[in-house]
Parts: structure tokens; sequence; C-alpha cells
């Protein structure tokens, strides 16, 4: 226990991370998830396509992989520096964004045809009919699904520690290393992720109740 | 193709061709829906669609707009050929109007929202204005007391009326019904056509899929019947219903008129 409190400000440096990976991944993922479930319903075939074989490749693909391939192949490009805290971000939002697209599309399927259809006939263009009819009640459904995707997105930023991150697990290994493998260490870093997704799996809940409405 | 008068589909109350169709064919898989169809509406003119359920009737109304996409064939509004998908596809929808057999009102907006949802977001219609419209056409549709409730909240007759103020918001050159009351209890069939008999007497052209034949008679300048994909035969109400020239026609309306 004292080990905690003593390399408190150690683990604060690491969640911190963590918190950061969390944000900047969900707020990207997000975004990219919901173009992404538009695109699956648009009118015109070939975007369809694309959108299923985007959602389809990421989402079967072990997030490892995805941390190597970005490692690997994208400095080639010259798009991202090989390691690093948004290389890093990059991974995590692009395969956090399958899954979002997956919840979206579900929620948005869960919606009559028949509401898209009515808000075709007075003339709303594909963007309107999303913006105006279909996704605010997508989201109602979509909202609890949605919040175990980042609960996931959160414990899956622990793979960032394999690529030179040093998050929360990144700081355990090195307390660990330090204090002669004290199981402790390892405790104490689990209860900081408890910090994140409790409050997530609570948030969720009173959404949940939040959102229930006569249809 | 046809001779003159009624059958080519000139009545009376017509004014130039609105909507035409012309050599339409549709297939859902190996259903072949819409076999060559060819049909004018005229400005101004009520023609109701009848015919035994899975004769087209339904789809041959959701071509107009392109709900269904047409696999051949042309359908022009106001001379202008439909467009494919796009900007230019929405703004002829505003142009025509749809009511559903399953109402189809915004489930999260109130009433009136759902009234002003076109106009302001299609119509660029200022929202104070849109609104003081919105509640004539719900005064003018009975339901102008229930504008701030959720559609769940009223009766389906009552939805169904909110449904067409919907339509007339946008000021449609053409309303579509597709089966209007067919998804309504009985009691309530009648607060819905009254509203569309009406339309109808003041000049509003209109496309009616619909099982109600009384409606048909009241209301209609032509009765066009389909069976099979085909449209089969096109009279004015009286003639239709007293001499149909097709054996089918006959065959349905004995079947339907028994009881």
């Amino acid at each position: 226990m004292d080990l905690i409190v003593d390399n408190a400000s150690t683990y604060l440096d690491g969640f911190a991370v963590t918190a950061r990976l969390t944000a900047y991944s969900a707020v990207a993922a997000l975004a990219v998830g919901l173009v992404m479930a538009a695109l699956r319903i648009a009118p015109l075939r070939s975007l369809r396509v694309v959108a299923a074989a985007y959602v389809e490749v990421l989402r079967n693909t072990p997030l490892t992989l995805v941390f190597f391939f970005m490692v690997l192949v994208a400095p080639q490009f010259g798009i991202l520096p090989p390691l690093g805290f948004w290389t890093a971000v990059a991974c995590l939002a692009l395969y956090t964004s399958a899954f979002v697209a997956e919840a979206v599309r579900s929620g948005i399927n869960g919606v009559g045809v028949g509401q898209a259809e009515a808000a075709r006939s007075i003339g709303l263009t594909f963007g309107q009919v999303l913006r105006e009819v279909v996704l605010p009640q997508a989201v109602r459904s979509t909202v609890p699904p949605l919040i175990n995707v980042l609960i996931a997105l959160t414990k899956n930023t622990s793979v960032a520690a394999g690529f030179a991150v040093v998050e929360l697990v990144g700081t355990g290994r090195r307390l660990s290393t330090a204090n002669a493998g004290d199981p402790w260490v390892l405790v104490g870093v689990a209860v900081c992720y408890l910090v994140i997704t409790i409050p997530m799996g609570l948030l969720a809940t009173s959404l949940e109740r939040r959102v229930a409405f006569a249809r | 193709m046809m001779g003159d008068g009624v059958e080519d589909g000139t009545t009376a109350r017509a004014g130039a061709p609105l909507v035409v169709l012309s050599g339409v064919n549709k297939h859902f898989g190996r259903l072949h829906v819409l076999v060559d169809v060819d049909l004018v509406v005229h400005r101004g003119e009520v023609v109701v669609v009848i015919g035994p359920s899975g004769s087209g009737k339904s789809t041959l109304c959701r071509v107009i707009n392109r709900l269904e996409p047409a696999d051949s064939g042309t359908v022009t509004v106001d001379g202008v050929p439909v467009p494919a998908e796009g900007k230019a596809l929405a703004r002829l929808r505003a142009d025509v109007g749809m009511v559903f057999q399953q109402f189809n009102l915004f489930a999260h907006k109130t009433v009136l929202e759902n009234v002003t949802l076109g106009p302001v977001k299609a119509r660029r219609t200022r929202r104070a204005d849109a609104e003081a419209e919105a509640m004539r056409l719900l005064e003018r549709v009975g339901v102008a007391d229930q504008a701030h409730k959720l559609p769940a909240q009223l009766s389906g007759g009552q939805q169904q009326r909110v449904a067409i103020a919907r339509a007339l918001a946008m000021h449609p050159k053409v309303i579509l019904f597709d089966e209007p009351t067919s998804a309504l209890d009985p009691e309530m069939i009648n607060e819905v056509l009254d509203v569309m008999v009406a339309l109808a007497r003041d000049g509003m052209t209109m496309v009616v899929v619909t099982h109600e034949m009384g409606f048909a008679r009241r209301a209609a300048d032509r009765v066009v019947f389909m069976d099979g994909g085909r449209i089969v035969e096109q009279a004015s109400p009286e003639e239709f219903f007293t001499a149909p020239r097709s054996d089918r026609a006959r065959d349905f309306l004995s079947a339907i008129l028994t009881h």
C-alpha cells in the first residue's frame, strides 16, 4: 500500500498519459466512426463498399497488429514518426472507429426506414436526413453500446506501452522493476483504470434512463 | 395506344400533364412489379389507383418521387425527368408531397416541428413564418390543439392528418397518398378521407393508392386499375364502377363489393 502512496506522482504521470490517450482517441474515433456509419448507408454503392471494407478490416485485425502496421509502414510515407504518443492515438482511433461505426449503424438500423423515407420525401438531402431525423433517434439506442466501446478503448490504450508510450502499464512496469516485482504496483495500476471506467459505466446507466422516450 | 377521352387520361378538370410515366419497369429480385407502365397525371387531377394487393400500386406511387428507382423507362414531374440521387432529387421531392400508410411522423419531434422541418431545412423559410403557416395548416386539418405534442401521443387519424399538413407545408405540385387509411381503425378513416376530399375540391393534384371505393367515387377524376404490375384499365369512376371493361376489374369489383 505504502508503495502506491509513495509513488503517487509517478502514477499520476502515467494516469495523465492514459487519460489523454483515451480522450484524444475517443474524440477521433467517434468522428471517424460516425462518418463511416453514415457512408455505410449512403445512397452510392461505392461509398457503402469502401466503408464496409474499412470497418471489417479494422474490426477483425488485432490491435497490436494495427500498431505494428502504423509503426512500420506509416513512417515510410512520412506520415507519422515511428513511435510516440500521436502514433498511438492514431492506431487507437482507427481501431476503435470501426467499433463506433458498428454501434452507430445498429442504432441507425433501429430507426424505422419510414422515418428516413418521410424525411427524403419532404426534400431533405442525405446529410439533412441523417442530422435532423435519423441520428437524433439512433443516438438514443447507440449511447449504451458506445460507452462499452469507450471502456474497451480505455483498456486498449495499454497496448501503447509496448510501443514506447509510458502510460499506466508502462509506468507500472518501471515501478515493478524498481521495486523487485512488488504485486501492489499492479494493483495501483488497476485502480487507476477503474477511476476512468467506472464513471463511464455509471454515465451509461444514467443516460440510458434519461433517453428512454415514447415512440 | 389508347383512344381519346378518359382512356388516355384526359378528364374534364385536367390541365397540362404534370406527372408522366412512360415505359416504366421495376423488379424486386425476380418479381416483375411494374410492367411497361404508362401514366399521365394532369395538373389539378385526382387519380385513384386501385387493384388487388401485390398488383404494384404502391410501387407505382413510390417510383414517382424515386423512393423506388425505376429499372427502365422515364418518370417526369412538371416536365423535368426525376434526377438520380443528389441535391437535384431532393429539390424535386420537395415539390412532390407524400403521405404514407404508417404516417411516418418524425417520432422525436413535436407535431409543429414535423410540419416546419421541411420548409425550414429544404426551403430555407424563416422559422417564424414556417410556424405561422404550419399552425394554419394544422388548423385546416383539425389538429391545431395538438401542435406541441409528440406524434405517439396522437391517435392514428390525427397522426395521418398531421402527415397531410406536413406534405402541404411544402406547397407541393402533387401529393402522393400510399394507402393513407389502411393502417387506421375504422372510426378514424373518415376524418382522414374528409381532409382528402376537401383537398381534392381545392384543386390539389393527387395520386391516391387506396382500397376506399367510396373515396374513389366521391373524389376521383379518374380510376386506374392495376393487376400484375400492369395498368389494366383507366376510366372515370362512374364508368369504372358501373361498367368495368376488363374481366379482371369485374372480378376485383365483385370480390370487394359483395359484402
